[in-house]
């Protein structure tokens, strides 16, 4: 490289002088990394920082209301969050969420019910389904809970998630429970005992899953032919490993949603709600709905999603109708008890 | 006299240096003490705290935990209690301070942190004073003495409510510390099971450990070297990759099942994984290691020349072993075991991804109550409950054959 020691020592000085007002902190968004993130980089970040012209940062966390307290106890680092349903409970009761402005957002009217909460706007509906390999059933493949509870009709292990939640959900559908009353059945020591009862039917063909990557690995394997999954994993072992995995969609599903939050302790909140109108934009909904199979919390971003992309999400028509909403409120609330019965009924 | 002065002196100057030389070697040490307070001993000593804190109530409604404290229980609350309580409910939920306790009340039973706030909602849009009535209106659980009771408890400085419930303990209404029903009664189960899962792990290490030590420390250098390379590399493995490698292996149409169907020795897959053998097997696996290289370390101190002056002695290889050669190694051994048994104690990744769901350790139920649940009081609860097991034995094994009966080389 050509160039006197003075234009170098010059050409630092700019570079310094040049990044000086950087050191001012830019809005920072933090999600939850790996393609997810990278499907949200290209239908949200990289469309705010082109449209507006402001900079924008990303981190990347894996949830936990200690780590929310955390940042929320030091000085501002993070601003909008995506978080999950227990997250934005607690963190709005105990005041380390900021509460949105939801004329900003177009009205509260305009998304799931689900996705409005004073803290938080909905970002995404994703789902806990019923999955198989579609190579192994011909053309009678399981249509519902209760054909999960057939092991006569279909022979084989089958597959939960480990622990009481959507596992009690599941038994009181295949149970012939209609979705609308399953958490009112639930409340009760009847419920409980009925979901239980129904797990028992079954208890020496079902496996237990741990981590979400498991249910797509199980499939493969031939270790069960069916399980429970989450319904994002099975689209992408589907894209990605060329398997024919189908989602019986209409056996009813049990879905939830992501918010966007604001924490309270962020200088930049006029900004992040800016932000956050821009993400629930209906045509940006739709854009990342279009790269991951997790469907828009908005009602008018439903008819922008592709035709043959809407089969695979949750939330939206035409699997709409089969969802049950994870009530958050109840397993806030009885996890410990009922976790405790699980592993008390599982060690019998 | 001149020489015994200077004898004297020179013992008082061997005293001196003897003296410096221990100081510096103390000094020496201390980098480390200090690291052992700050990350050892301390966040032990703040766990066994957590496990009887009881501060919830005390941040959210400071004015009525002190009158609750001061209250003596049995019946129904004053009525000014029942005011001051009712008030603060209130400012508590306008300050944004009302969760954590309506969360620590829901502990003492399932269904009071809705009520909490549940009542602290309907209460802000009415006017002071309130009473028991206005409250039993709102819900008709207050009307009972069963939550006032809870409250009481939740008032006291310290509880034993956590310390209860892994002993699979709970108080009823009048204070009475009761069994808790069957279908909740779990975590002396799960130590009982946490602890027969280190003991068989723990024999099958000595069962495979044992041979391959004696092997390795009698072999010629060379094979030796490669031998002790097959041993080390589980070390130097992920603890994931090779969990994940057992799974792959035990699974119905996996390698394992392949070879038993293709030897003709079964017709239909063996059920392997998400069963307690798989846990065995993958946990043992792992902790091999641990096993054969204190066994390893203290065969290489036994000199051959002693069996071999048992067997010109007239014993039979058998007798020469059982009284020379295994008597002498064992140090290892119990060195060896010490080791497996107490980090097995600890496993939590390997049972939950290769075991069912009657396969956890406690440690599982541990990350599920700081992780999923946040309750610490719980988490810290069964922790003190498996170090005070843990050093329970450790002792119990101290009396029996001795510390100075263990050498890790």
């Amino acid at each position: 490289m050509k160039g006197s020691p003075l234009a170098l020592g010059a050409a630092a000085l700019a570079l310094v002088v040049a990044a000086a007002p950087v050191e001012a902190r830019d809005l920072t968004v933090v999600s939850w990394g790996g393609a997810y993130q990278d499907a949200q980089r290209e239908a949200i970040f990289e469309p705010y920082m082109k449209e507006t012209g402001r900079k924008l940062v990303e981190d990347s966390w894996n949830g936990g209301i200690g780590a929310l307290r955390a940042k929320a106890e030091g000085p501002p680092t993070w601003d909008v969050i995506q978080v999950e349903a227990d997250e934005l409970v607690l963190g709005c009761e105990e005041g380390i969420l900021a509460p949105l402005d939801w004329q900003k957002l177009g009205g509260r009217e305009k998304y799931l019910p689900e996705a409005v909460h004073e803290c938080g706007v909905g970002t995404i509906v994703w789902a806990t389904v019923l999955a198989y390999d579609g190579d192994r059933f011909g053309d009678d493949p399981p249509k519902s809970w209760a054909d999960f509870f057939d092991t006569e009709k279909y022979p084989g292990k089958r597959a939960l998630r480990k622990g009481p939640r959507q596992a009690l959900e599941f038994a009181l559908m295949a149970d012939g429970v209609p979705l609308d009353r399953i958490y009112q059945v639930l409340a009760t020591p009847e419920g409980i005992e009925r979901a239980f009862a129904k797990l028992e039917s079954i208890k020496d063909d079902l496996v237990w899953w741990e981590a979400g990557a498991q249910p797509p690995q199980l499939l493969a394997a031939g270790e069960v032919v069916m399980t429970s999954a989450y319904n994002g994993r099975i689209t992408a072992a589907n894209k990605s490993e060329g398997r024919n995995f189908r989602i019986a969609w209409e056996a009813g599903y049990v879905y939830q949603i992501d918010s966007w939050v604001i924490l309270a302790n962020s200088d930049k909140k006029e900004e992040a709600m800016d932000f956050i109108a821009f993400a629930s934009r209906p045509d940006r909904q739709a854009a990342l709905a279009a790269l991951i199979p997790y469907g828009p919390t908005r009602v008018d971003a439903a008819e922008l999603i592709p035709t043959e992309i809407v089969a695979d999400i949750p939330g939206t028509p035409p699997n709409k109708a089969y969802g049950l909403f994870f009530d958050r409120d109840f397993w806030v609330e009885h996890v410990e008890e009922l976790t405790e019965r699980f592993n008390a009924w599982a060690a019998q | 006299m001149a020489a015994g002065a200077a004898a004297r002196d020179l013992a008082r100057e061997v005293r001196i240096t003897g003296r410096r030389r221990r100081l510096a070697a103390f000094a020496l040490t201390l980098p480390l003490l200090a690291f052992l307070l700050v990350f050892f001993v301390l966040p032990i000593l703040g766990m066994l705290r957590l496990a009887v804190s009881n501060t919830e109530m005390a941040e959210a409604l400071p004015a009525s935990t002190r009158a609750f404290r001061a209250w003596t229980g049995g019946g129904p609350p004053p009525p000014e209690l029942v005011d001051r309580f009712a008030r603060e409910l209130v400012e508590a939920r306008a300050a944004r301070r009302l969760a954590r306790f309506a969360k620590r009340l829901n502990y003492e039973r399932t269904g009071y942190r809705t009520l909490i706030l549940k009542t602290a909602r309907r209460l802000a849009r009415m006017e002071p004073p309130f009473d028991l009535a206005t409250l039993a209106a709102i819900d008709r659980r207050w009307a009972e003495p069963a939550v006032w009771a809870a409250i009481r408890r939740a008032a006291q400085p310290w509880t034993d409510l956590y310390v209860l419930a892994v002993l699979d303990l709970a108080r009823d209404a009048e204070g009475r510390i009761v069994p808790v029903p069957p279908e909740r009664a779990v975590y002396l189960d799960i130590l009982a099971r946490t602890f027969r899962i280190a003991l068989v792990v723990t024999l099958a290490c000595l069962a495979l450990g044992y041979p391959l030590a004696y092997a390795l420390a009698h072999l010629p250098e060379r094979h030796a070297n490669l031998l002790m390379i097959g041993v080390l590399l589980p070390f130097w493995t992920s603890l994931l990759v090779r969990t994940a490698a057992w799974i792959v292996i035990l699974q119905r149409e996996g390698p394992l099942n392949e070879l038993l169907r293709w030897l003709g020795l079964i017709d239909a897959p063996l059920e392997l994984v998400f069963r307690r053998p798989a846990v065995y097997v993958a946990m043992t696996h792992v902790l091999l290691p641990f096993m054969v290289l204190p066994v390893y370390s203290v065969m290489r101190t036994i000199h051959p020349s002693y069996v071999r002056a048992a067997l010109s002695l007239g014993a039979t290889p058998w007798t020469a072993f059982r009284r020379v050669y295994l008597p002498l190694s064992l140090p290892g051994v119990t060195a060896g075991a010490l080791l497996v048994f107490i980090l097995a104690l600890g496993y939590y990744i390997t049972p939950a991804l290769v075991g069912g769901a009657s396969d956890q350790m406690i440690s599982y139920f541990v990350a599920f109550y700081t992780l999923q649940t946040i309750n610490w009081g719980m988490a810290a609860a069964l922790g003190s409950l498996l170090l005070i097991a843990t050093l329970a034995l450790y002792l119990l094994f101290a009396r029996l054959v001795g510390v100075e009966r263990l050498r890790f080389g």
